[in-house]
């Protein structure tokens, strides 16, 4: 068991890495690229969508929503509307650096999924939404696009099957609110990010343009091409019921071996993850907590002990108690947990690091990122990167824990976009769980209670 | 992919004067086509491609942007007082972003960025905001998540990007700077 778990399952990640394997439309097409845009220009746009269903495959952006589902929303036989589709490649949650891989290392890859789900949905305009900070990737993008127009895999008449299809990169320009859904479409639109109004809730009843349009992640586009050549249900046979497929993992911060993995969905612990993939905590040093799916998400602590529902054996529902090292890297056992798979990223942190200037630091990460226009976020997560400061700089008072709490339960649940509880949830947690080392570091006040454990506090 | 330290290309010092040639006319047109629906989307590529051309944004390619694409004014200039990579005046011949987002300060950011304030000549202990040094070469700041956080700390240096940059490679990288 814990050899098996291991030794990865690399789906999407098959050819990063591997010596002699480039990024050019040559090489990709002699280990069988642009094949399986063939079969599914061949099977159908709903058959495809069929597939993509019977693969239960979950979003790999942060959200886990079923992606046959978010693509159900638009019936590209009945609307009357252009349909668009855009790549989220805007991959800038703390802690994640996957997509990174894929645009550097397999670009055609990722087009590929991308064609197909374009002709899936009937979608005849398509966007690339880029990072800015990805200087090199873009070129990278930019190349591949004219190597698969030329090819024929792009423009009029793609493979001579009657579809047309253009895409194009669009850049960012620094700003993570355009990884929310909305703020990237209003970015593409040529405005500030700011996140649209919900309802409605989904792009897919109106969206870029105001038309039907749908957003997904880098890797669940990846995705979509494996589905298609392996099939829906052999998809969904990889990893567990309703957490199918394989998952992206990275780990940053205090391991032996910090980088990407891909593992089947479920088929590792944490525990596995941190001492056997990555070779354990890097300095001697212990474990203390770990952010399981990117910044955003809550912080687990060592030690812990989670209670959690599992299907036994015998198909009725027990109660687990799980601790921290032996909780399933999966969507639904980290919810349980109180966290999120999220984006994949992992974050850990040894028993040298200060709590305190962690989340000052993630805080700091927020009040910079706000786009400002709900009142509870742009005011409150400044709050939150002020009084966090102050501490950390050794000035702190007695009820600050107390006022962090009160503030960031107050930006929670009161903005337009999910933005206001990924800057709550990392206080809410770390408050929490770690309260004692807020008071301990309040009651300790003055400047000899700076330590810098992180190496940088704002 | 190389891998020699070396700086960008990118043009981050201005000054925005300079010709506007049949060239950059042409690829604005070509940008512009890629937004068959809304031209009012090629702001940002029109943006990003000003400033790599002249150094920064100023008075002079707001209106530039503003009038090819039909638009107020404002309309331009609220995209480049919103998205950070947009910048005003100009930075060092080579600009320096140094990640600060948490895995990259757990890897040794903080270390990094005070190495290269004092390679550059730079005022140490402040850190809010775009420093650039007296004599323009220079130019430094701290950036969000620049997702690469397993080789942390990364920085990008104009275009180039450079994983695990402790203080010895940041001595390399400035010294590079030529």
């Amino acid at each position: 068991m814990f050899l098996m778990a291991r030794r990865e399952h690399r789906l999407v990640f098959k050819n990063i890495d591997v010596r002699g394997y480039t990024r050019d439309i040559a090489c990709y097409q002699k280990h069988g690229g642009y094949e399986i845009l063939k079969k599914g220009l061949a099977m159908g746009g709903a058959a495809i969508r069929d597939e993509v269903k019977k693969s239960q495959l979950r979003g790999r952006g942060g959200a886990g929503f079923p992606t046959g589902t978010k693509w159900s929303f638009i019936d590209p036989a009945k609307t009357t509307k252009p349909i668009y589709l855009i790549c989220n490649a805007d991959e800038s949650e703390p802690g994640t650096f996957k997509d990174r891989q894929i645009i550097h290392k397999d670009p055609h890859q990722l087009l590929e999924g991308m064609i197909l789900s374009c002709f899936a949905n009937g979608v005849k305009l398509a966007y690339l939404y880029i990072r800015c900070e990805f200087t090199e990737g873009w070129k990278i993008m930019e190349k591949a696009l004219e190597e698969a127009r030329a090819a024929g895999f792009l423009g009029k008449n793609i493979l001579k099957t009657g579809y047309d299809l253009e895409i194009y990169v669009h850049r960012g320009a620094g700003a993570y609110i355009c990884g929310e859904e909305t703020g990237l479409i209003e970015s593409l639109e040529g405005k500030r990010a700011y996140p649209r109004i919900k309802p409605p809730y989904f792009p897919a009843v109106l969206g870029l343009y105001m038309c039907p349009t749908i957003v997904n992640n880098v890797e669940t586009l990846c995705n979509v091409k494996h589905i298609v050549e392996m099939g829906g249900e052999a998809y969904a046979n990889i990893g567990r019921s309703n957490n199918t497929g394989t998952r992206l993992l990275c780990v940053s911060g205090d391991v032996v071996r910090p980088g990407y993995y891909e593992f089947p969905v479920g088929a590792l612990t944490l525990g596995q993850l941190i001492n056997d993939v990555c070779g354990g905590i890097r300095n001697g040093n212990r474990l203390k907590a770990v952010i399981p799916g990117g910044s955003s998400a809550k912080v687990l602590k060592a030690g812990e002990v989670y209670k959690i529902k599992e299907k036994g054996l015998d198909g009725k529902m027990l109660d687990k108690e799980v601790g921290l090292e032996d909780l399933r890297l999966d969507f639904d056992t980290l919810a349980a947990a109180g966290s999120m798979a999220g984006s994949g990223g992992v974050i850990v942190m040894d028993h040298t690091r200060d709590m305190v200037e962690c989340l000052a630091n993630i805080s700091a990460f927020y009040a910079h990122e706000s786009c400002g226009q709900c009142t509870p976020c742009r005011e409150g997560v400044l709050w939150l990167k002020k009084i966090l400061g102050r501490i950390a700089e050794g000035h702190g008072r007695e009820d600050d824990p107390a006022l962090l709490k009160e503030v960031a339960d107050r930006i929670a649940g009161r903005t337009i976009c999910a933005f206001g509880e990924a800057a709550a949830w990392p206080v809410q947690s770390f408050i929490s769980k770690f309260k004692a080392e807020f008071s301990a570091r309040i009651a300790r006040n003055g400047s000899a209670s700076r330590h810098d454990t992180i190496s940088l506090l704002h | 992919m190389s891998t020699a330290l070396e700086v960008g290309t990118e043009n981050c010092a201005g000054p925005e004067a300079g010709e506007i040639t049949p060239a950059l006319e042409e690829q604005a047109t070509d940008l512009i086509a890629r937004y068959p629906v809304s031209a009012r989307s090629a702001v940002m590529p029109l943006l990003h491609l000003w400033q790599e051309t002249f150094g920064y944004i100023g008075p002079r390619g707001v209106e530039w942007i503003a009038k090819k694409l039909s638009l107020q004014e404002i309309q331009v200039l609220e995209l480049v007082t919103f998205y950070p990579w947009f910048r005003q005046k100009p930075y060092g011949k080579f600009h320096f972003r140094v990640c600060r987002t948490l895995p990259c300060a757990l890897g040794g950011a903080g270390k990094t960025f005070a190495a290269l304030q004092k390679l550059m000549g730079l005022k140490p202990g402040t850190h809010e905001g775009v420093m650039v040094s007296a004599d323009g070469r220079f130019s430094l700041e701290y950036s969000e998540c620049l997702a690469s956080c397993g080789t942390a700390p990364v920085v990008l240096c104009n275009d180039n990007f450079h994983e695990k940059v402790d203080e010895k490679k940041a001595t390399e990288l400035v010294g590079g700077c030529s």
